[in-house]
C-alpha cells in the first residue's frame, strides 16, 4: 500500500488493449510504407520536391506516431491496478517538459523551412518566357481549354456571345479569329514548361491533375496561374477536386502529353475545323 | 435570489420538472439526448454514403421505397449522395458533438462541479436549449423540402451556396440551412456568455480557477471561443442571405453564367471573403469540439489511472495557447484557394505552431499513465481510445498543414481520414467516456458495463479500420465528396479499400445501437448508483445521484484541494475528495 513499493499488474484488458494497439501501429505503418497505396507514378518536374516534402513529414510524424501510440500501448500494458495498491504520486517534472516542447518545436521548425522553402520554389518562380499558355476554364460539369493561336494573344471573350457552341463566349473578332478551344481535351509538350491560366464562369473548381501533382482553386472572378513541366509522355486524367454541383464527380477531361512537338502541332490542326 | 434560499425549491409538476425545466441538470441531459437522436440521422446519412462509395449505382429496389426521389430507377442520384454529405457533416458538427459537449456536459456538468446550485442565468438556459432543439427541426426538415437539402457540403462555400440555380437543393433546402446554422448560433450564445458568466461568478468557497477540474477548465475556454467565433458564422449566414434573396453580391463576382447560358445577375463580389469568414468560425469550431473532449478525457484519465494528471498548469495552459492560437490558422483550410501564397506561407507558421500545445496534451495524459495503476472501466477504455485517435488525427494534420505537402493530399480521403480522427472519432470517444462515467449521477443508476465494454472493443476497432485507411486513399489521391470514384482510373488501387471500409462502418454503426440501447434500458434497469459509484473526487460525487434541484444541501459545499489527489501518500484511500481539508501526514497537494 505503501507508495513506490508496489509495480503495478499486467491485466488481462491491459493486454488486450495494448496488443490492438501494437497490431495498429504496425498495420499503419505498413499503410505507409507500401507501395501499393502510394502516390500515382510522378510525372512533373516540380513533382519531386513536393513528394519530398511529404517524406520529410512522414518520417517526423512516423517516428512521433510510432514513439507516443507504443509508450500508450506499453503504459496500459505494464500499469494496470494491483489491488489495493497505490499509484506513483507525482505530476510535474518542468525539466522533463521543456524538453520535449524544446524537441517539438526545433522539430516543426526545420520541417517548416523546409516545407516553404519548396512552396516558395512552386509558387514564386515565374514560368520561363517562351512557357506555353494555356487557358483552363471550369464550368458545371466540364473543362474548356483555350490555346491562343498563332498570333499568340486570346481574344476576347462576352458574356452575351455564350451559346451551345461557344461554352466561353469567345468572340471570334480580333484576337480571338484563331484561337483554338477544345472541350475536355488538353495537350502539352514533353518537357516544354506550360502556364495554365485557370478561371471559372460559375462556381470554384479545382484542376488536378494527380500525375503532376498540380491542383489549384478555379475562382469566378479570379484568373490563377500555374506552371508545370512534364516528365513522361502519355495520358493523364484531370479531375474537379472542389466540389461544384451534382455532377462534380464526372468533371473529368484528358491531358495528353506529347511527345514530339508535331505531334502537338498536329492535334492543333485537328482542333481547326470545329471552330 | 441568493445562494441561501435556493435550495428551498418548490415540488414542481412534472412538465416544469423534466420539459420546460430550467435546472442546468435537466437541460444538460436534454441536450445529450437530442443530440443522440440528431446523431442517429447523421449516423444513417453516412451508412447511405458508404454503401454508395463501397458499390458505387448499384441497383437498391428497398431504398427506392423509401427515398423515392433519391434512389429514383433503384440507383442513389448524384445530388442525394452529396446532400447526404452536406447533412451528415452539419449535423455531426453542429447538433451532435458542438451539442453534446459544450450543450451537454457543459449544462450538467458546470454548476455541480464548480459548487453552484444552477447556471447564472437559468432561463436564458432554457431558451438556449429551446432555441438548439427549434434549430434541430429545421435543419432536418431541410431533408424535405422541394430539390431537398443542399449539396454544398457543411462548408457552403460560395457561389455554389449563393446562386440557388447552381443546383438542386440549393433553393429552399439551403434556406433552411442558414436558417438552422443561425438558430443554432444563437442558442450556442446564449449557451456560451451563460458558462462564462457562471465560472467566473458563481464557484464556490475556495474553488479558485486553478482548483478547477480541467473539464471545467475546457469547458470555460470553449465557452470564450464559442462566444467570440459564432458571431462570424451567424454575420456570415446573414450576408449570404442577402446574396441569395436580397440582390447583393458579397460572395458573387461578375460576369457569371449557368450551364444552360443564362447571365448571373451579381457583381462585385468575391467568393473567398466567403471562405475567410467561414474558416474564422470553423476552426475555432474544431476545439470548440475538441476543447471539451480534451477536458473529459483528461479528467477521466487521472481517475481511472488512480494518479494525478501530469502538469496541471501545462494542461491549462496548453489548451489557452490552442484557443488563441486557433483564431489565427484558418487559412490552412484555404492553402489552394488561390489566395496569396505569402499567406500560405504565414498560416503554416501558426498551424505547426499549435501542433506544439497538442503535443504537451498527449505527452501528458501518455505521463498520467506512466506509473498509473490503471482500472479498466469502460469510460478509461474510451478516455485511452481517445489519446490514441487524437494521436493519430493530430500528426496526420501536421501533413495537410504543411502547405507544401497538403498539394497532394488537399480534398482527398486523406483530410476526410485526419477530420473524423481528431475532430469526431476522439470527441465522440470523449463523449461516450463521459456518457458511461456520469450516467450515475445524471440518473442515479449505472449502465450496464459489459454491454458498454462489447461497444468500446468494436467501436475501437472499427473506428481505426474505417478511418486510418482513408489517409492512404487520400495518397493514392482519392478525392473527398465524389459520388463515383470508378470514375477515375488511378483510383484503381484503392477501389477494394472502399469495400473494406465500408463493411467495416456498418459494423461500427450496428455497435451504437449498443450504447443507445443501453442508455434507455438503463435509465429504469441499470443497478442503483451510489454516492460516488468511481471513487472519483469533484464535488458532484459529495451530492446523491441524482443529486435534487439546487444540488448541494442547506450549505454548499467548501473546497480545499484540486481535483486530483489520487494515490496521494498518507491518505487512507486512494483518492481524497476536493472537499476534505489538507491533514499534517500529506506530502504535498496541488
Amino acid at each position: 500500500m505503501a507508495n513506490g513499493v508496489g509495480t503495478g499488474k499486467v491485466t488481462v484488458p491491459g493486454v488486450v488493449l495494448g496488443g490492438l494497439l501494437a497490431i495498429f501501429v504496425v498495420i499503419s505503418t505498413w499503410l505507409f510504407i507500401t507501395d501499393r497505396y502510394w502516390f500515382t507514378e510522378l510525372s512533373s518536374e516540380h513533382g519531386a520536391s513536393l513528394d519530398g516534402v511529404f517524406i520529410a513529414v512522414l518520417i517526423v510524424t512516423g517516428i512521433a506516431f510510432v514513439a507516443t501510440q507504443g509508450l500508450l500501448a506499453y503504459f496500459v500494458t505494464r500499469y494496470g491496478a494491483n489491488g489495493d495498491e497505490k499509484a506513483s504520486y507525482w505530476h510535474d517534472n518542468p525539466k522533463a517538459e521543456m524538453i520535449l516542447i524544446g524537441g517539438t518545436a526545433l522539430t516543426l521548425t526545420i520541417l517548416v523551412f523546409y516545407g516553404q522553402l519548396v512552396w516558395y520554389d512552386i509558387y514564386f518562380t515565374d514560368p520561363p518566357e517562351d512557357s506555353m499558355v494555356v487557358e483552363v476554364t471550369g464550368q458545371q460539369f466540364q473543362w474548356v481549354f483555350r490555346y491562343p493561336g498563332i498570333d499568340g494573344e486570346f481574344g476576347e471573350r462576352n458574356i452575351s456571345l455564350v451559346s451551345p457552341t461557344n461554352f466561353i463566349g469567345l468572340d471570334r473578332n480580333g484576337a480571338g479569329a484563331d484561337d483554338i478551344v477544345a472541350l475536355g481535351q488538353m495537350h502539352a509538350v514533353l518537357n516544354q514548361p506550360v502556364t495554365v491560366l485557370l478561371r471559372s464562369t460559375d462556381v470554384i473548381h479545382n484542376f488536378h491533375v494527380p500525375h503532376l501533382r498540380v491542383k489549384q482553386d478555379a475562382v469566378p472572378g479570379l484568373t490563377i496561374e500555374n506552371h508545370f513541366v512534364a516528365t513522361i509522355a502519355g495520358e493523364y486524367e484531370i479531375a474537379c477536386a472542389e466540389l461544384c454541383g451534382a455532377n462534380h464527380y464526372r468533371m473529368k477531361a484528358a491531358l495528353t502529353i506529347d511527345e514530339t512537338e508535331a505531334e502537338f502541332d498536329q492535334w492543333m490542326e485537328e482542333q481547326l475545323p470545329f471552330q | 435570489m441568493t445562494t441561501h434560499e435556493e435550495h428551498a425549491h418548490p415540488q414542481l409538476g412534472f412538465v416544469r420538472k423534466y420539459i420546460f425545466s430550467t435546472d442546468h441538470k435537466i437541460i444538460g441531459v436534454q441536450y445529450i439526448i437530442t443530440a443522440m437522436s440528431m446523431a442517429v440521422v447523421g449516423g444513417i446519412l453516412s451508412m447511405l454514403m458508404r454503401l454508395q462509395l463501397g458499390w458505387p449505382s448499384a441497383p437498391s429496389p428497398t431504398l427506392e421505397g423509401i427515398f423515392p426521389t433519391g434512389f429514383a430507377g433503384g440507383i442513389m442520384a448524384p445530388e442525394f449522395y452529396l446532400s447526404l454529405v452536406t447533412m451528415h457533416g452539419t449535423i455531426m458538427v453542429f447538433f451532435l458533438f458542438t451539442a453534446v459537449l459544450t450543450g451537454g456536459f457543459g449544462n450538467f456538468l458546470i454548476p455541480l462541479q464548480i459548487g453552484a446550485r444552477d447556471m447564472a442565468f437559468p432561463f436564458l438556459n432554457a431558451l438556449s436549449y429551446w432555441t438548439f432543439l427549434l434549430s434541430c427541426i429545421t435543419i432536418l426538415g431541410a431533408l424535405f423540402v422541394e430539390g431537398g437539402a443542399p449539396l454544398g457540403g457543411w462548408t457552403a462555400y460560395a457561389p455554389l451556396s449563393a446562386l440557388p440555380e447552381m443546383g438542386p437543393g440549393q433553393g429552399d433546402g439551403m434556406t433552411l440551412w442558414i436558417v438552422a446554422i443561425a438558430l443554432f448560433t444563437a442558442s450556442g450564445l446564449m449557451g456560451g456568455l451563460n458558462y462564462v458568466t457562471t465560472l467566473l461568478t458563481m464557484r464556490t468557497k475556495g474553488m479558485s480557477m486553478m482548483r478547477l477540474p480541467l473539464t471545467q477548465w475546457a469547458l470555460f475556454i470553449t465557452a470564450i471561443l464559442g462566444t467570440l467565433a459564432f458571431p462570424v458564422l451567424l454575420a456570415a449566414g446573414i450576408l449570404l442571405t442577402f446574396d441569395r434573396i436580397g440582390g447583393t453580391s458579397f460572395f458573387v463576382p461578375a460576369g457569371l453564367y449557368t450551364a444552360s447560358g443564362v447571365a448571373v445577375e451579381h457583381s462585385g463580389g468575391h467568393p473567398l471573403l466567403w471562405q475567410h469568414l467561414f474558416w474564422f468560425f470553423g476552426h475555432p469550431e474544431v476545439y470548440i469540439v475538441l476543447l471539451p473532449a480534451m477536458g473529459i478525457a483528461s479528467d477521466i484519465l487521472s481517475t481511472f489511472a488512480r494518479k494525478p494528471i501530469f502538469s496541471y498548469r501545462m494542461m491549462v495552459y496548453s489548451m489557452s495557447a490552442i484557443a488563441f492560437l486557433s483564431f489565427i490558422v484558418w487559412g490552412h483550410h484555404m492553402f489552394l484557394s488561390g489566395m496569396n501564397p505569402i499567406l500560405g506561407s504565414l498560416f503554416t507558421v501558426t498551424t505547426l505552431l499549435i501542433a506544439i500545445p497538442s503535443a504537451v496534451k498527449t505527452f501528458n495524459w501518455i505521463g498520467t499513465l506512466w506509473g498509473a495503476r490503471i482500472q479498466f472501466t469502460v469510460p478509461m477504455l474510451f478516455a485511452v481510445g481517445f489519446v490514441s485517435t487524437f494521436i493519430s488525427g493530430g500528426l496526420s494534420g501536421v501533413f495537410l498543414g504543411t502547405s507544401a505537402s497538403d498539394i497532394a493530399l488537399h480534398d482527398t480521403y486523406f483530410v476526410v481520414g485526419h477530420f473524423h480522427l481528431v475532430m469526431a472519432v476522439a470527441p465522440l470517444f470523449a463523449a461516450f467516456a463521459g456518457i458511461y462515467f456520469w450516467f450515475p449521477k445524471m440518473f442515479g443508476r449505472m449502465m450496464n458495463m459489459t454491454v458498454g465494454k462489447v461497444h468500446f472493443w468494436i467501436s475501437f476497432i472499427g473506428v481505426n479500420c474505417v478511418f486510418f485507411p482513408m489517409h492512404a486513399m487520400g495518397v493514392v489521391g482519392h478525392l473527398r465528396r465524389i459520388y463515383d470514384p470508378t470514375q477515375y482510373l488511378f483510383l484503381e488501387p484503392v477501389y477494394g479499400m472502399n469495400q473494406f471500409i465500408s463493411i467495416a462502418a456498418f459494423i461500427l454503426g450496428g455497435a451504437q445501437i449498443l450504447f443507445i440501447g443501453n442508455f434507455f434500458a438503463s435509465i429504469w434497469l441499470g443497478p442503483k448508483a451510489g454516492k460516488n459509484p468511481w471513487n472519483a473526487t469533484t464535488l458532484e460525487w459529495t451530492v446523491p445521484s441524482p443529486p435534487g434541484h439546487g444540488n448541494f444541501g442547506p450549505e454548499l459545499p467548501v473546497v480545499e484541494r484540486w481535483a486530483f489527489d489520487y494515490g496521494l501518500p498518507g491518505a487512507k484511500e486512494d483518492f481524497v475528495m476536493q472537499t476534505e481539508a489538507p491533514s499534517r501526514v500529506e506530502s504535498g497537494s496541488g
